[in-house]
């Protein structure tokens, strides 16, 4: 299709997404550059908008010996957030997708209620259960430890309804022609319905993997030593101090090195993504 | 040997839908046999039993003398090629023909050789390692094709497999389908609702209509034969007339105060008794001027190339009849039709049974 398009047609929806650009961008450019300050240049009152001379100095403190109040080095408090992150997310696909076959492929007793139990659990974040789901981490020992942090978060509706979304895109002569070709629904499920779900697997794990890093609540409450505090409670940490002078030249830095592992996932995502979108089709 | 037995299969949805009302059909090993019939009528229900893809609400079906009702579609020895062909997107042409044998653990080097056997008999050799979306519809419907053949199976089952080509395609992939099979000589159940696909594939042709058989017979047997009204309307085409009419006395009709002799009317029938009278449009001349015959009034023409087709009145009813181009000249308003007698079918008005004599009669008429 041959299309002559008036200039100002690129033009203004270009301009509405570099302004979307610029405001989304912009406290990020002040974070980063806020780590390359020192503390006193900060606490002045107005914030430089240019990087300044400390960037080398701040993020080596940060990286090699944390700061004052969170005694604890960044790397081990990325680590912690890294593997929940990733605990949650391919806890969510693993679990989500194996359900949402169940209740898509199969004709068991209970199957609908099956379905509208999971739909249910819709409306009982983390925070509503907060309480009993405390006490059964408490109660199996599973406080300070990966376990505790990730596998209460792992259950997902959302995850589930999608895959159950997709699946049920699929054509039913895919899933007879598997049969008549002798595929159970194992080899169905690896040799099919798995490769096909590649690209929503690819889309849930960045969602996912976002969200378990973004885990706030949750591991303040389970966690009490500092070798398994994640990173988002350090930068927390960071902030409140009651007698020291806030330093916010490292809290930035640590906020810019958080931010990097969920900018890797999504980089490393989009390909396969794309790829994915590209390659199949239904 | 693979003869493929039903008997009285019935299927009752859930939800109480009885999409096939007792069917009873033998089709021998290495023969065709295409089930046709308007949408809806259960073709499709009792191919997926055959299959194994539909549960058997009742009834057999047996395939080489062994019951399959409770046996995987995967162990019944069967292939099948879908209406949409249900090609494994994610996977090379090759992988999608490959994947069934595969499946049964046949070895890599004996795989190989049936894919590039069946690739090259379906002329698919060159996109053995494109993804089906790089192919046409043609091109997909080989693969399809190829997906059933290299499995050697003892029955094949289409549902409608050409009905999303373009017309010229059809035709041609009707005619390879046919010399595959008769090569093969795999015993063939092939679903359609095209008629033409019907009466040229099939050597048993069953004509289906609300979940139940009509008439099963040769397309031959069918055509010149049709045991019912639905029959006689449903093959051939354009569709036979069918006009009202009072039985007038042995072996002949009234219908509109024509008096048309029927060879097929048996004897003994009450004379005004009401019946369907039907005329196939292809099987009626026009009578040279002055010769005796029932009178037809032409209302318009619909010309098709090499034939046309006269719409009328004939003894008061709509009537269509199919000439040669130029049998009649145009403008013409009346002609006179000579309408042979052994082409004078007659059903009950009520039953839309024939009423006919025995079938000996009429198989040394013809
Ligand atoms: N899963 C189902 N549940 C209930 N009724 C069904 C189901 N599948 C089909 N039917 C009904 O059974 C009848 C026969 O369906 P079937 O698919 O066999 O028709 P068909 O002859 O193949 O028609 P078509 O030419 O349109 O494909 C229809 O009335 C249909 O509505
Ligand atoms: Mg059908």
């Amino acid at each position: 299709m041959v299309e002559r398009k008036h200039w100002f047609s690129t033009l203004l929806p270009h301009a509405i997404l570099i302004l979307g650009v610029l405001i989304v961008a912009f406290p990020v450019y002040v974070a980063f550059v806020g780590s390359s300050w020192d503390a006193g240049t900060i606490a002045n009152g107005t914030m430089p908008m240019t990087p300044g001379p400390y960037l080398v100095e701040n993020y080596s403190r940060v990286i090699l010996s944390g700061n004052a109040t969170a005694r604890e080095p960044v790397g081990p408090m990325l680590f912690n957030s890294f593997v929940m992150a990733m605990i949650i997310a391919l806890g969510k696909i693993a679990i989500s997708i194996i359900s949402a076959y169940a209740v898509v492929y199969f004709r068991f007793p209970l199957r609908k209620t099956a379905f509208w139990l999971i739909f249910i659990t819709l409306m009982l974040p983390v925070e509503v259960r907060i309480y009993p789901t405390y006490k059964i981490v408490a109660d199996l020992g599973l406080l300070d430890t990966y376990g505790g942090l990730a596998i209460p978060l792992i259950a997902s509706a959302t995850a589930t309804l999608l895959f159950r979304q997709f699946f049920m895109t699929i054509p039913d002569e895919l899933v007879e022609a598997s049969k008549i070709d002798g595929a159970g629904p194992w080899k169905f499920f690896k040799d099919t319905v798995l490769p096909l779900s590649i690209t929503t697997v690819a889309a849930l794990f960045v969602i996912q993997f976002i969200y378990g890093w973004n885990q706030y609540l949750w591991p303040l409450l389970i966690t009490t030593r500092e070798d398994m505090q994640t990173i988002v409670i350090g930068i927390k940490k960071m902030l409140v101090t009651q007698d020291a002078l806030t330093e916010w030249q490292l809290a930035m830095a640590t906020a810019v090195l958080a931010m990097l592992p969920p900018v890797v996932v999504v980089l490393v995502m989009q390909k396969l993504f794309v790829r994915g979108l590209v390659e199949t089709e239904k | 040997m693979a003869e493929v037995t039903l008997n009285d299969v019935r299927k009752v949805y859930a939800g109480g839908v009885e999409a096939v009302k007792g069917v009873s059909l033998d089709i021998p090993d290495g023969g065709f046999c295409v089930l046709v019939g308007p949408s809806g009528c259960g073709k499709s229900t009792l191919l997926r039993m055959v299959a194994g893809l539909e549960t058997i609400s009742s009834g057999q079906v047996a395939i080489g003398g062994r019951v399959v009702n409770e046996i995987e579609p995967a162990e019944r020895d069967i292939a099948m090629v879908f209406q949409n062909y249900a090609l494994y997107p994610h996977m090379s042409v090759y992988d999608n023909i490959a994947y069934g044998l595969r499946n049964r653990g046949t070895p890599k080097d004996e795989i190989d050789r049936r894919v590039q056997e069946a690739a090259r008999i379906l002329a698919i050799e060159p996109f053995l390692q494109r993804k089906p979306r790089a192919l046409s519809g043609g091109q997909r419907q080989r693969v399809a094709m190829g997906r059933a053949i290299v499995r050697k199976p003892q029955v094949f089952l289409f549902d409608e497999p050409l009905s999303n080509l373009d017309a010229k395609l059809r035709v041609q992939m009707r005619v390879e389908i046919k010399k595959l099979q008769r090569a093969l000589g795999v015993t063939s159940i092939y679903v359609t609702h095209d008629q033409v696909e019907a009466m040229t594939l099939s050597d048993k042709l069953v004509v289906m209509s609300g979940g139940q058989v009509e008439q099963v017979g040769t397309p031959t047997e069918v055509y010149r034969r049709p045991e019912t009204r639905f029959v006689a309307t449903f093959i051939g085409s354009p569709p036979m007339n069918i006009l009202p009419g009072l039985v007038d006395g042995d072996g002949r009709v009234s219908v509109g105060g024509l008096t048309l002799a029927a060879d097929d009317l048996p004897a003994g029938l009450e004379p005004g008794r009401h019946v369907d009278v039907g005329v196939r449009p292809e099987e009626v001349e026009v009578a040279p001027a002055g010769a005796p015959g029932a009178p037809f009034a032409i209302d318009f023409v619909e010309e098709l190339g090499a034939t046309e087709l006269l719409h009328g009145t004939l003894g008061g009813s709509p009537f269509v009849l199919q000439v040669n181009t130029g049998a009649v000249s145009p403008g013409t308003k009346a002609v006179t039709l000579a309408i042979p007698s052994r082409c004078v079918h007659v059903f009950d008005a009520e039953t839309g049974k024939r009423l006919g004599r025995a079938e000996s009669a009429t198989a040394r008429a013809a």
